[in-house]
């Protein structure tokens, strides 16, 4: 992306355009990475819930993969993850260099 | 009709905010100031104005509180002194960077400690680096029309930042002075509608105020704020102009006196200009082409302009009612140091701190000043670069 000149940047910093999140990826500041494990997922959407950025997918109302672009490996779904019989359905894993 | 009225520079200043009739004014009490605040507050009492005030519990709510009014798309002002400015100094660069143009009359008072509740310029100097335009005042009348033409300057579209009138505490700000009032019409007409710049309550075109600004952007802002105060002069001189269609009073970036042919001359800001005015009539009396200039728009400082006007004198003083501990001279002195440095040809400088918190300044100062100025020129010898006048030793 090419970055704006002074000349183009708005008065104040303003923000004009609502909902722009969606332009800023994150996923490289990522040093552990939530890995979805099916097998344990009981689709409580909890993660869905909890995620501050928009890093997890829902489709048909089940939850769906990850979307790393949006994930900062800040590790909330897998905190709140209640699993299946006390296994996690999200568990961290280190970012491969 | 037009009314001349003997008041105080408070009373004056709050006349001029209730003919502007601000959306909202967030404001804390504090000397000398206060006056103006408890007259404006009276006439918000009185469904004089429709101003919303906000009593706030310090000052740097009040200037929160502005920002957040402001960016929402009101018409903003309020005032302070000394500590208050102090208390807000986090949120004038915040005013500023965010581009709100939230009117502020400043009503000098010294810096705490000693404890001090009387006039110098501690406080505004203190702030003239916040990015905030500064106009400087002599007498009531000034300080009146300075804060008439504060809000057309702030709110014009090419610039949009905050402004600060100055003017001296008990001196101008509780003495009794003579004001020419224009008609609460012409006022009205004068400043206009409130135009506003992306208003954060807009629910139908929803925006953010106030974001993260990383190194990829930060420069980018900042330099496009300096762009902006570079325009700052320009639209100075128009108000001034269609100000004085309204009052047939003549405004400037600066006020020269008897400059023209002279060859001393003393800088001096405020209430002190006109004590100087006289002495210096009193050396053209005696055959020595004395002359003084007056700064009025502080920030943006007028280098060239000022510089321009200057160049030709022999010797000057620059007279500070502040000092700028470890910059070596007072503050004016840096800058009217600064506007004089690109030319060959320019006059010997000297600097003196005099009057602060309160220190009477009077006319016998600015005789030692020109005394020494003429001694200056004679001998194009300087004995002392900087020193404090009118204090014991």
């Amino acid at each position: 992306m090419k970055l704006k000149g002074w000349k183009e940047v708005t008065p104040g910093a303003v923000i004009l355009d609502a909902g722009n999140a969606v332009e800023f990826k994150t996923g490289s500041w990522r040093s552990f990475k939530p890995v979805w494990k099916k097998e344990n997922c009981i689709h409580c959407l909890f993660c869905w819930l909890y995620c501050p950025d928009m890093a997890i997918k829902v489709k048909d109302g089940k939850r769906a993969e990850f979307d790393y672009d949006y994930c900062k490996g800040c590790g909330i779904c897998a905190l709140e993850c209640p699993g299946k019989k006390g296994e996690k359905a999200i568990v961290m894993a280190e970012e491969e260099k | 009709m037009a009314k001349i009225m003997a008041v105080t520079g408070n009373e004056g200043v709050a006349n001029a905010l209730r003919q502007i009739n601000p959306d909202v004014c967030a404001a804390y009490p504090i000397t000398p100031q206060t006056e103006l605040m408890q007259r404006f507050s009276s006439f918000v009492s009185n469904g004089k104005v429709k101003t919303e005030l906000i009593l706030v519990e310090s000052e740097h709510s009040a200037m929160s509180a502005c920002v957040g009014a402001s960016a929402g798309g009101g018409r903003v002002a309020t005032a302070t002194s000394s500590q208050g400015l102090a208390l807000m100094w986090e949120i004038l660069f915040i005013a500023s960077g965010l581009r709100l143009p939230i009117v502020m009359p400043v009503v000098n008072r010294a810096l705490s400690a000693p404890l001090n509740i009387h006039c110098d310029h501690s406080d505004a100097m203190g702030a003239r680096d916040a990015g905030w335009i500064q106009l400087w005042s002599e007498n009531a009348q000034e300080a009146y029309d300075n804060t008439v033409q504060a809000f057309r300057i702030a709110e014009h579209m090419d610039i949009r930042l905050p402004a600060m009138i100055c003017y001296d505490g008990f001196i101008i700000g509780h003495s009794i002075g003579v004001i020419n009032y224009l008609e609460d019409e012409d006022v009205k007409n004068f400043v206009g509608e409130f135009r506003q710049l992306n208003p954060l309550l807009n629910t139908e075109h929803p925006i953010s105020y106030g974001p993260l600004i990383l190194p990829d952007y930060y420069m980018e802002f900042r330099k496009a704020q300096d762009e902006v105060m570079s325009k700052v002069s320009k639209v100075v001189m128009e108000v001034a102009a269609d100000f004085e269609k309204i009052s047939g009073r003549k405004y400037g970036l600066f006020e020269t006196y008897r400059l023209d042919d002279a060859e001393i001359g003393i800088v001096i800001l405020n209430s002190a200009a006109g004590t100087s005015k006289d002495v210096v009539d009193e050396f053209r009396n005696r055959g020595i082409k004395a002359g003084l200039l007056k700064p009025r728009l502080f920030r943006p400082f007028p280098y060239k302009e000022v510089g321009e006007a200057l160049k030709h004198l022999k010797a000057v003083c620059v007279l500070d009612r502040a000092d700028a501990f470890g910059g070596s001279f007072g503050p004016m002195f840096l800058d009217i140091a600064t506007s004089l440095y690109p030319y060959k040809e320019k006059p010997l400088l000297i600097n003196k701190i005099y009057g602060l918190g309160g220190r009477d300044y009077m006319p016998e100062h600015a005789e030692l000043t020109l005394n020494e100025l003429t001694d200056i020129v004679k001998t194009g010898k300087i004995k002392t670069f900087k020193e404090y006048i009118g204090v014991r030793g």
